[in-house]
């Protein structure tokens, strides 16, 4: 346990870096900022749902909370360093007290989901009807089912007039990726991270080892709609604009779909899922012959029917079985040729 | 007369109507073996659980050297040093045979520190050949084995069981009886019990409990051949 970097993490980047030079030759950048921060969002649900058993039907309640926080405080403010931090901090704080109320009130999952579900249905009937200019906060008018439009976007810090745009917003949006990632996997490999794996297996061992299972859990709520909420100031910025379907159920049931499909418990998958299912859509909506929904309808349903774990554990049992055989191969023939053993003829 | 760790006075648990506990006065010493035994529904895993912070009780007081923990949570009593076996093994079936003992290390001890207190564990209880393993696949001795290991890498001073010898095969149950005779060392121990040879070969006071309530307290021996409990304990096959 000396030091969170390990070995492994260096391919990662390597690999990481590569596709982010590489990708834009395939398909455009504009495309691409929206599925990095589909991604973000994707493993802001990964970490809590897949490693901390919480399975929160309202993530997407966050990832909205922080593009209107975002929208909101870019108005007031004119630039954009400071609505960014606090497109974090809003989410967090919200999902941090929001937790503490349902983990200290020792609530199931059935209502921590019935919960969550709410208070996106809530914060999406709340924003809709904000459409009268008394609506306002500082010099932002909310705008009812119509959203926030023409707020300042995303500017080099210190400098207001300089914006970051088109590509410039794909590197960054594709950056903070790669590092809310490395946090992500620090987290997990930090004692926090692993304990609160333990409480994804066993609430009840957990607390008679003597942990507070209540604290640890609001902690990881709250730390993953911080990271839904840097996605979702992401996405007001690739948009533009900020609207109560952020906070749809569409939008939270389609965070969940990509962990499935992704694969739960792993790094990768709510990613991949999330980028892979988003470009799906958008192939998809550019046809006219099926409808979107009964493609990715049908996608959830082959998904649960035959490779219920998701694509990555699939790919990775599929390559242990493949070259862990040939590795362990290898290592017979180096021990047979160190002991001078051959096989009968 | 050795420090009290443990005292309950007057631990009363209803559920409804039912009194599972009734008017409970219970008191260990530092470094004592006490084993609870009685019929099924006597009580025994009611004060257990009540002890624990499983449940809190409806009535009475519970004290932990000297400090009230009537109505504390399971993780606050833990905290304290005590270790807890629960009736059916809880471990964390997904991870691995050391992450489930290093986790229960680090509550007390930095995560380095807890890594070779975990390995350490993990020799003297036999478990080296399975620590890759996860409990989940585990036979129920193993598993039983592990949750020890849990309890006693905490170096708690009070260890609280619940059937830790259920369902073992006498082998288990020898190396079983041999560990908590070690953690008697630096520990009060108290056992839920139904194995009466279990009981015997770690040879201790016996405390009886009978609808809800303490019916006698002596040594295992004096216990057994005491009338009133084989009538209640045995029922008609004494």
């Amino acid at each position: 346990m000396t030091g969170l970097w390990r070995k492994q993490d260096l391919p990662v980047l390597v690999i990481a870096l590569i596709g982010i030079w590489l990708l834009p030759f395939i398909i455009s950048t504009y495309t691409l900022t929206v599925l990095m921060v589909y991604g973000m969002l994707g493993l802001s649900l990964g970490l809590i749902w897949g490693f901390g058993g919480i399975l929160c039907f309202g993530q997407a309640a966050f990832f909205g909370l922080g593009a209107y926080t975002y929208a909101i405080a870019a108005i007031n403010t004119g630039e954009s360093t400071a609505p960014m931090l606090l497109a974090i901090i809003v989410p967090a704080a919200f999902a941090a007290l929001l937790g503490a109320m349902i983990f200290y009130g020792q609530l199931t999952d059935v209502y921590l989901g019935v919960i969550t579900l709410v208070v996106t249905l809530i914060l999406f009937r709340l924003m809709n009807s904000t459409a009268g200019p008394q609506y306002v906060i500082g010099n932002a008018r909310l705008g009812g089912f119509n959203g926030i439009p023409g707020f300042h976007t995303l500017n080099i810090p210190g400098q207001p007039d300089r914006f970051i745009w088109g590509d410039g917003l794909y590197h960054v949006c594709a950056f903070a990726l790669l590092i809310v990632f490395f946090f992500v996997t620090w987290l997990l490999r930090t004692s926090f991270g692993r304990i609160a794996v333990g409480i994804r297996e066993n609430e009840t061992r957990i607390s008679l080892m003597g942990y507070d299972v209540r604290a640890r859990k609001t902690i990881l709520f709250s730390i993953g709609a911080a990271i839904a909420g840097l996605a979702g100031a992401l996405f007001a910025n690739w948009g533009e604009i900020v609207t109560p379907g952020l906070f749809s159920l569409g939008q939270s049931a389609e965070i969940i779909i990509w962990c499935i499909v992704g694969g739960l418990g792993t790094r990768f998958g709510p990613i991949i899922g999330a980028a892979g299912l988003a470009y799906l859509k958008f192939l998809l909506g550019q046809q006219a012959v099926i409808d979107n929904a009964i493609i990715m309808g049908l996608i959830l349903v082959v998904f649960v029917l035959f490779l219920p774990k998701g694509v990555v554990p699939a790919v990775v049992s599929l390559w242990h079985s493949v070259f862990g055989r040939r590795a362990a191969r290898r290592k017979t023939r180096q021990r047979r040729a160190r002991t001078g053993w051959t096989p009968h003829a | 007369m050795p420090e009290t760790v443990l005292e309950t006075i007057g631990l009363t648990m209803r559920f409804g109507g039912v009194v599972a506990a009734d008017n409970v006065n219970f008191k260990l010493g530092a470094g004592e073996l006490r084993c609870l035994i009685g019929p099924n529904g006597a009580g025994k895993s009611t004060f257990f659980k009540c002890v624990t912070g499983l449940h809190p009780p409806t009535g009475g007081q519970i004290f932990m050297r000297g400090e009230e923990t009537t109505g504390w949570h399971p993780h606050q009593i833990a905290a304290l040093g005590v270790g807890i076996k629960t009736q059916v093994p809880n471990l964390l079936d997904g991870l691995s045979v050391f992450e489930n003992i290093w986790m229960a290390a680090r509550r007390f001890h930095p995560a380095a520190e807890a890594a070779d207190r975990a390995r350490d564990i993990i020799d003297r209880l036999a478990l080296s050949s399975i620590a890759k393993a996860a409990p989940g696949q585990l036979a129920h001795g193993e598993r039983q084995r592990i949750e020890l290991g849990l309890v006693a890498v905490a170096d708690p001073w009070l260890v609280l069981l619940d059937e830790p010898a259920a369902g073992m095969s006498a082998e288990d149950i020898d190396r079983m009886s041999g560990i908590i005779r070690d953690m008697t060392r630096t520990a009060a121990v108290i056992i839920v019990e139904h194995d009466m040879q279990f009981i015997r070969s770690v040879a201790s006071t016996v405390t009886v409990f009978h609808q809800g309530a303490v019916l006698m307290e002596d040594h295992v021996d004096r216990v057994m051949s005491d009338s009133v409990v084989r009538n209640v304990y045995l029922g008609k096959t004494a």
